[in-house]
């Protein structure tokens, strides 16, 4: 206790600086190989500044997506295709699971456990445990390398119901009284009250969600066959290859650069409804 | 639970769990069903012919060296990436815990990895431990130990490690801190008139105080380790080289998706459903009662 504190403190800054830097170094590494050519980097001569080419290289990217020796489609036409997916499966689940969890929340009706509990299941069904009978229905449907095939199946899961069916339990019963007593019927009362009344979880939600379909790697890997259907996480795996030293490392590492960013500045930004939706979609 | 106020009406609710029921059982029930199916069935390889075989796919599956191998390279890594990622994460939340300047600074900065998908953390460390490009991979090499993780399976395992962990450490992190700041000042204080150290404090107080945590994120890793780092092991290493990177899940994939070995991979596809279930049933008996965070 003798220590001053900025000066007991110092060791605590220190640890949690390395922790910052070790989290933060491949990025930072990433967006220096963005900035050099080709040629340097796989001659293994990179040094730790920022080349010059930064424009060229991410130019190159988003417009050809092509180097000397990798073919890829263009970022934009991958970021483009990534965010649609994201936001149709963020948007799409949160419908779906707002509805489902309102219809067991606030009806009785025969067989609703039955209903939930079926919800419920889904969670020990993971896409990953059930691939080649999945890949099947999806052939039969006609669903391969559909944009339908490639977002549907990922709306449904239990996570966002069980998340507003909880909150949705917390609504006082008085609430539906009045609603009831001033002639609101339940779906007046879900537009007017309910609706307004979520708003921070689907905020909540819709990091996750859209984070959880930014990142989507398995799923698309099988659903989409063509390069314009590609999205950027499959992309840039596909233009790594098997990763030899003489290939195009700044294309790829500024597609990378490119493909973090978004999914990074919605959890930064988002931060106080990202930590509020981890912790409850997860709990 | 069930609340007192509700609306009556016979159809209403059984649109409103439409959209949700109709894709959970096109998309889930029912190829996992048709996965339990095959499970049991045996087919010749022209798809003509299918008969009863009972357990005997399961049985083919269990006793193949190659599965066995798979069990243990899963059990390898998952226990490596949970003791990696849960030591890290406690230990930056307890230093992130304490009341300093920019706690909140930090938090931004070690939480941000949680957005990157796993195969973008696998390209972005194959460019540092590459043996020929990388800048620890050639030096790793100049130190004469021969890193190449593209024909040494120990150090590809070690790279996939790396890589998973790196992008679950900022989960675990903010489960584990949202955990320390939900202990009460007053128990701290208290520790600390009794005379206990940093240590002490630590090991008697703050670990057994989040222990649900703990645990909880013990059965959450365990769930990454097996499925969410498909995209790490497809990215850099095919499961290679030979199979020394080969998890179960991996071995389905390019059993069933690749191979199209159906009755083998629906069995594998069964007991990894066995698996996963376990995991959810002992995360929710845990969580329901006992996680408190507020």
């Amino acid at each position: 206790m003798m220590i001053p504190k900025p000066l007991r403190n110092l060791p605590i800054h220190l640890v949690l600086s390395i922790a910052v830097i070790i989290f933060a170094f491949p990025v930072f590494l990433a967006f220096i190989g963005s900035t050099w050519d080709a040629g340097t980097i796989g001659r293994g001569d990179m040094p730790l500044t920022p080349g010059p080419l930064l424009i060229e290289n991410y130019t190159n990217a988003l417009t050809t997506g092509r180097g000397s020796r990798v073919s890829g489609y263009p970022v934009q036409v991958l970021l483009w295709n990534s965010l649609q997916m994201a936001l149709a499966i963020a948007i799409g689940k949160i419908i779906i699971s707002i509805l489902s969890a309102y219809a067991v929340a606030f009806f009785k009706f025969p067989l609703r456990m039955f209903f939930f509990a079926m919800i419920f299941l889904t969670l020990m069904l993971p896409i990953e445990v059930r691939i080649a009978p999945t890949y099947k229905v999806m052939t039969d449907l006609g669903l391969i390398n559909t944009f339908a095939g490639l977002t549907i199946p990922l709306m449904a899961s239990a996570t966002g119901t069980l998340l507003f069916r909880q909150f949705f339990l917390t609504i006082p019963d008085e609430y539906v009284e009045a609603a009831k007593i001033d002639g609101a019927g339940p779906l007046r009362f879900f537009w007017s009250i309910v609706l307004p009344l979520s708003r921070t979880n689907i905020a909540a939600l819709f990091v996750i969600l859209f984070i959880y379909g930014w990142n989507q790697y398995l799923w698309p890997l099988l659903i989409t066959t063509s390069r314009e259907m590609e999205t950027i996480v499959i992309g840039i795996v596909k233009m790594m290859g098997s990763g030899e030293a003489a290939t195009d490392w700044n294309l790829i590492m500024s597609s990378t650069v490119l493909a973090l960013l978004p999914p990074v500045l919605v959890v930064v930004l988002m931060q106080q409804w990202f930590v509020k939706g981890l912790v409850q979609t997860e709990k | 639970m069930q609340r007192r106020a509700i609306f009556n009406n016979r159809i209403l609710p059984y649109f409103l769990l439409l959209p949700q029921l109709v894709i959970t059982i096109i998309f889930f029930f029912w190829p996992a069903s048709q996965a339990i199916y095959q499970s049991v069935l045996e087919q010749d390889p022209f798809g003509l012919r299918t008969r009863f075989v009972f357990l005997e796919n399961f049985q083919t599956v269990l006793s193949d060296p190659l599965y066995i191998e798979a069990i243990q390279v899963t059990a390898i890594f998952s226990v490596s990436v949970t003791l990696f990622v849960m030591v890290l994460a406690l230990f930056f939340a307890v230093m992130a815990d304490r009341q300093i300047r920019g706690a909140q600074t930090y938090k931004t900065l070690l939480l941000w990895p949680y957005a990157l998908a796993p195969a973008v953390a696998a390209v972005l460390w194959n460019f540092i431990f590459n043996p020929f490009i990388g800048i620890f991979g050639r030096a790793l090499n100049d130190w004469g130990l021969l890193w190449d993780y593209k024909l040494n399976g120990t150090h590809a395992l070690i790279l996939i490690v790396i890589a998973s962990s790196w992008k679950q450490i900022a989960h675990n992190f903010l489960f584990f801190l949202a955990g320390l700041q939900s202990i009460p000042a007053a128990v701290v204080e208290a520790a600390m008139i009794d005379g206990a150290g940093a240590w002490k404090l630590f090991r008697s107080v703050l670990f057994p105080l989040i222990s649900p945590t703990t645990f909880y994120l013990l059965t959450i890793n365990m769930v990454f380790a097996f499925f969410d780092t498909f995209g790490v092991i497809h990215a850099l290493t095919d499961g290679g080289p030979g199979r020394s990177t080969t998890t179960l899940m991996y071995k389905v994939y390019s059993d069933g998706y690749v191979n199209l070995n159906l009755g083998q991979s629906a069995a594998q596809s069964v007991i990894l459903m066995l698996i996963v279930s376990a995991l959810v049933w002992l995360q929710f008996r845990f969580v329901e009662g006992k996680v408190h965070y507020a």
